[in-house]
C-alpha cells in the first residue's frame, strides 16, 4: 500500500503550475490556485488506477488537506 | 446479474445524421469561471460540436434512416418495428416513435415504442429490439437513437446533437448479441435537468440561474456532479466489459474494436488504461462531434470505421455508461453491416408537418 509521503508526491504531479514544495501533506488543496474541477478529475483518475478506488466529489469537496484524501481513500480500500 | 443472449438477429446497417453548423469551443468566452476554453477543449477532447437549435432528433434520425433505407434496398413497407431511444423527444406525448413511423412511411403494422435513457440508451435499445425479433416475429426493424434540440437552448460546451438508425434484421443461424446490463439509482442526480418534468413542474424559478463548477445553469438545463460521474464512468465501464467477456468466456482483448460511449477524453482514455487494452482499437470521434448521449456509439462507428469493417467479420464490443446511473455493454460480430455516409442536416431540416 502506498504511503501518504507517496501520495503527497501523486498528488503534487497532477498540478503543473504549482511547485511540488507547496504540496505536502497539510497543504489545504482547494485554495491553491490552480486548483479546479478539472483538476479533481486528474485526482480521481490517479486514485482510480493507484488504488483502485472510486472516489466521489463529496470525497474531495469535504477533504481540506492531502491527508484527509489520503485517509478518505485508506478507508475504502 | 443482468446477462443476456440473443441469436438469429443482425446488425444489417447504420447511419448517423448531424446538424451541418459547426460550433468551435476556442470560440467560447468566459466558458467557466474555473478554467479556459484552451483547457476545456484539452481536457474533454472537445474542439468542435454540431448544433443546430432548429433540428430535434427526430429531424436528424429520419434522414438518416432515409439513407440507410436507400443503401440497404430496404422496402419501406418491410420495417415492422421502430424503437427510439432519445431524452429530447419532440413532445412530451405521444411517442416520438409514432410520428416517425407516419412521417417515414412505415406501415401501419408497425411496433413502435419510445424508450427514455441517455448514455447508455443504444445498447438498452439494442437489446430491446433484438428480444422482440429473435424469434422472428418482426423480420426488419429500425433503432433510432440520440439527442438533439432541448426543452430549452443547448448551454453546455461538452455536448452535440445527433440523431442516429440502427437496422436490425432477423436471419437465422445469426450469432447474435450479447449483453451486460447494470443501474445504480442512487446516482439519479449526478446528471439531471431538476425541472421541467412532474416532480418539479415548470415555474418562472426554472429559469433562475446558478453557478456550479464555474458554470452557469438554470434549472431546465442538464447539471452534472462532474467529479461522480467521472469516477462512475472510469470504475463502472471496465468493470461492465469485464463481467460480460467472463460470464461468456470470452477474452475482450479480442474485440477488433472497442467502441466507447464517448463521454469525454480523459474519462475515456482512462478506461481505455484500466482495460489495458491497445487504444487503436478504440475508435473516438468526440473531438468533432463533443459528447452526443446515445447516440455516440453508432456514431463513432459511422465516422471512424466507414470503410474499414464492411467487407469483414468483425468483432464490437460496445459500452454506454451515464444518466441514471446506467450502463450496459454488447459483444457481436459484424458481417458485411451497410455504413451509410454521415448526413448532414440543414436548418430546412426541421420537420413542419407534424407541429401543433
Amino acid at each position: 500500500m502506498k504511503t501518504l509521503n507517496e501520495f503527497v508526491a501523486l498528488c503534487a504531479e497532477l498540478f503543473y503550475d504549482t511547485d511540488a514544495s507547496e504540496i505536502t501533506a497539510t497543504t489545504a488543496f482547494h485554495d491553491l490556485d490552480e486548483w479546479s474541477s478539472l483538476v479533481g478529475l486528474s485526482l480521481i483518475g490517479m486514485v482510480a488506477e493507484e488504488f483502485n478506488v472510486g472516489l466521489k466529489g463529496n470525497d474531495i469537496k469535504d477533504s481540506v488537506t492531502i491527508e484527509d484524501l489520503y485517509n478518505r481513500v485508506i478507508s475504502k480500500l | 446479474m443482468a446477462f443476456l443472449d440473443f441469436k438469429n438477429v443482425r446488425i444489417a446497417g447504420i447511419s448517423a445524421g448531424v446538424p451541418k453548423h459547426r460550433v468551435c469551443n476556442l470560440d467560447i468566452k468566459d466558458i467557466s469561471a474555473d478554467y479556459d476554453a484552451a483547457t476545456f477543449v484539452e481536457t474533454t477532447g472537445v474542439l468542435e460540436r454540431r448544433v443546430n437549435e432548429q433540428l430535434t432528433t427526430s429531424d436528424l434520425c429520419v434522414p438518416a434512416a432515409e439513407s440507410l433505407l436507400a443503401d440497404l434496398g430496404w422496402d419501406k413497407s418491410e420495417v415492422e418495428g421502430l424503437i427510439f431511444v432519445s431524452q429530447t423527444t419532440d413532445y412530451y406525448l405521444p411517442a416520438t416513435a409514432c410520428i416517425v413511423q407516419n412521417r417515414l412511411g412505415l406501415s401501419k403494422e408497425c411496433y413502435a415504442e419510445d424508450i427514455v435513457l441517455g448514455c447508455s440508451g443504444w445498447v438498452y435499445g439494442l437489446s430491446s429490439l433484438v428480444a422482440l425479433m429473435a424469434h422472428g416475429g418482426i423480420k426488419k426493424a429500425l433503432l433510432m437513437v440520440g439527442d438533439a434540440k432541448r426543452r430549452v437552448r443547448l448551454n453546455d460546451p461538452l455536448f452535440g446533437f445527433a440523431g442516429t438508425v440502427t437496422a436490425l434484421e432477423y436471419q437465422e443461424n445469426a450469432p447474435g448479441f450479447r449483453f451486460h446490463f447494470g443501474t445504480d439509482g442512487s446516482g439519479f442526480d449526478a446528471i439531471i435537468i431538476p425541472d421541467g418534468g412532474s416532480r418539479n413542474q415548470v415555474t418562472t424559478d426554472s429559469f433562475k440561474e446558478e453557478v456550479i463548477d464555474g458554470r452557469v445553469y438554470n434549472r431546465l438545463e442538464t447539471r452534472m456532479k462532474g467529479m461522480d460521474v467521472f469516477s462512475f464512468g472510469i470504475m463502472t465501464a471496465p468493470e461492465s466489459i469485464k463481467k460480460l467477456s467472463g460470464y461468456f468466456g470470452f477474452d475482450y482483448q479480442d474485440a477488433d474494436y472497442l467502441v466507447l460511449h464517448q463521454a469525454n477524453l480523459k474519462m475515456n482514455d482512462m478506461i481505455v488504461r484500466r482495460l489495458k487494452i491497445n487504444p487503436e482499437k478504440v475508435p473516438s470521434c468526440m473531438c468533432h462531434f463533443g459528447n452526443t448521449s446515445s447516440a455516440s456509439i453508432p456514431l463513432t462507428i459511422v465516422t471512424q470505421l466507414k470503410g474499414k469493417v464492411e467487407t469483414k467479420l468483425t468483432k464490437f464490443i460496445c459500452c454506454g455508461f451515464g444518466v441514471g446511473l446506467s450502463w450496459g455493454s454488447v459483444a457481436f460480430e459484424s458481417d458485411h453491416m451497410v455504413i451509410s455516409d454521415l448526413v448532414e442536416v440543414e436548418s430546412d431540416g426541421a420537420d413542419k408537418k407534424y407541429v401543433v
